[in-house]
């Protein structure tokens, strides 16, 4: 649905030239969520805007539904954007004008006659959860509110992609995830292509399928959410898994465990999809002559499956510790010594 | 009663003098309001980072507004005789103040068009282009709406300024209740005149100054 070949973004700033993206290449799926995280700078920002060329990338392609993006002409690139949603971070709404005109807009830019506007708008508005709010204006919406307006105007001409700009990053988190619930419910519901840009793993986690990790301009990273979060290669990647997997502040109440009594070695267990059905502690205690103490715990659901970490402290013979460990690894479960190791 | 305080007031002239200013001030800040907003949306549309970005077309636009801005409305009228004879035909009467009054405004008014228009959040803008919007419906269905109460706030300071300026072509002979104060007023020692001619002044910026607040609030959704 959409290829990046070789995208660059060059900026001439007085400080001279700085590369906002990097070489990226990238194949997105049609009806896929894909998610490209990254700290602000990273570049990702840039990045979905060249998608609809909003920024021209100073070289490589951007195929979009077939199309070179970069070689449409003016008329061609408007119909094109037609085809494409938006939503931002600041919604960016016209606040003269009402709810229902506001998702009219890029109906009357489309050229559609106003009963076919009138009736769209009506159907867009159930979508989106906006019923009876249509004639108030922008400045009386919630924030969750506007950003359902967005929806609804991105998804106006029934556009095959919809392209997020850090489109929860001003909400609070229980909107939040009310908008990440509505935004998998038109990926099923209409089969839509959405990329997203945020700076949140959570919200990668909850509803992507795909990710990118973006740092510098380039992507260092990128695969399956479940995939990424098992095995996280860089750095970069390991602190945003980190984000979702590990309660808060894990590290620090868990050090203050350390050296207490029963508490020899501190693991860190994590299970990915089926495996967190596993009645692996049951089979440890069983086993083997230890004690397991469970200090912390947290499951999180992806798209692509569950996902859960413990930590566990345990006692008893080094040679029986050894035992268990490999006994945990042949379980296909990931393990790590955070301490005593 | 009006006699024993306003003895010397002729009514019938006075009234006459209200409708010549009225004229005067109705038609220039309509003028105004058209040649200000064209010229304060090419300020802007061919300033940096926009879309018809052109730093000559900028910098003479710029440099008119400036110069006409600057000049002292009294001195402008006198300057502009030649032109006003030319498109008038006379320099007699309210018409004749016209070109004046629209030259000395339109300039003021483009720099507060310019400011409000600056006002607008780029990520509007921005989100009206990526749904496909061409510069003339970014133009005319983003850029004018979203800045239209600043626009009306604009245009009724501007008329305020405007009606203080039709006193000022009174001199030339453009009549009004400005040349009524002056000539039947101050050079026949006649104060009852001149106070009369500023007290309808006063009831028309407020007036002016009334409807412009309630339309500026009635307009204002944000």
């Amino acid at each position: 649905m959409i290829e990046l070949k070789g995208i660059q973004k060059l900026f001439q700033t007085k400080d001279g030239q700085v590369t906002a993206v990097d070489n990226v290449n990238l194949t997105i799926d049609k009806g896929e969520i894909f998610g490209v995280i990254g700290y602000s700078g990273a570049g990702k920002s840039t990045l979905i805007r060249m998608l609809n060329m909003l920024e021209r990338p100073t070289s490589g392609d951007v195929i979009l539904d077939e199309k070179d993006m970069g070689s449409l002409s003016q008329s061609d690139l408007r119909f094109a954007r037609q085809g494409i949603g938006m939503i931002f971070q600041h919604f960016n709404l016209l606040w003269s004008r009402t709810v229902r005109d506001n998702i009219a807009f890029p109906l009357e830019i489309a050229g559609v006659s106003k009963e076919e506007r009138n009736k769209r708008v009506d159907e867009l508005i159930k979508l989106v959860g906006l019923e009876g709010r249509g004639g108030s204006y922008p400045s009386q919406l919630s924030g969750g509110q506007k950003q359902r307006v967005g929806i609804a105007r991105a998804l106006a001409n029934n556009p095959k992609v919809l392209l997020c700009d850090e489109a929860t990053s001003a909400l609070d988190p229980k909107t939040t995830d009310s908008i990440l619930d509505l935004l998998v419910d038109i990926n099923e519901k209409l089969g839509l292509t959405i990329v997203l840009i945020t700076h949140e793993m959570h919200v990668i986690r909850k509803i992507c399928h795909r990710v990118a990790v973006m740092e510098n301009g380039q992507v260092v990273e990128e695969g399956d959410v479940l995939d990424v979060f098992k095995h996280p290669k860089e750095e970069m990647t390991k602190e945003f898994v980190k984000q979702v997997t590990e309660p808060e502040e894990t590290e620090k109440s868990l050090e203050h465990l350390f050296g207490e009594k029963g508490i020899g070695q501190v693991l860190q267990l994590t299970f990915v999809g089926n495996d967190v059905t596993k009645h692996l502690i049951t089979d440890l205690i069983r086993t083997y002559n230890v004690t397991i103490n469970i200090l912390q715990g947290k499951i999180s659901s992806t798209q692509n499956g569950a996902y859960g970490s413990l930590f566990i402290g345990i006692d008893g013979e080094p040679e029986e510790l050894t035992k268990v460990i490999d006994h945990i690894k042949k379980e296909q479960v990931e393990v790590e010594v955070i301490h005593g190791g | 009663m009006a006699e024993i305080f306003f003895p010397n007031v002729n009514w019938d002239r006075l009234w006459d003098a209200t409708v010549e200013t009225l004229y005067m001030t109705g038609m220039s800040v309509v003028f105004t309001f058209l040649f200000g907003t064209i010229l304060g949306l090419v300020l802007f549309l061919t300033s940096k980072d926009n879309m018809w970005e052109n730093r000559i077309i900028h910098g003479i636009t710029a440099a008119f507004v400036n110069i006409f801005r600057s000049i002292p409305f009294i001195i402008l009228i006198v300057l502009l005789i030649p032109f006003t004879r030319a498109i008038v035909g006379s320099m007699l009467g309210p018409s004749a103040a016209l070109p004046a009054l629209i030259i000395g405004a339109a300039p003021f008014y483009a720099r507060m068009v310019e400011i409000a228009l600056r006002e607008i959040d780029k990520g509007v803008i921005e989100a009206s282009r990526s749904m496909g919007a061409s510069n003339k419906e970014i133009i005319f269905k983003v850029l004018l709406p979203e800045s239209m109460p600043a626009l009306v706030s604009g245009i009724t300071v501007t008329s305020i300024a405007l009606v203080s300026y039709t006193a000022m072509a009174g001199f030339i002979g453009a009549g009004g209740l400005g040349d009524m104060a002056f000539r039947e007023g101050f050079q026949r020692r006649n104060e009852d005149v001149t106070l009369m001619a500023t007290i309808v002044i006063l009831l028309i910026v407020f007036a002016v100054q009334f409807i412009g607040d309630r339309l500026t609030h009635k307009l204002d959704k944000r």
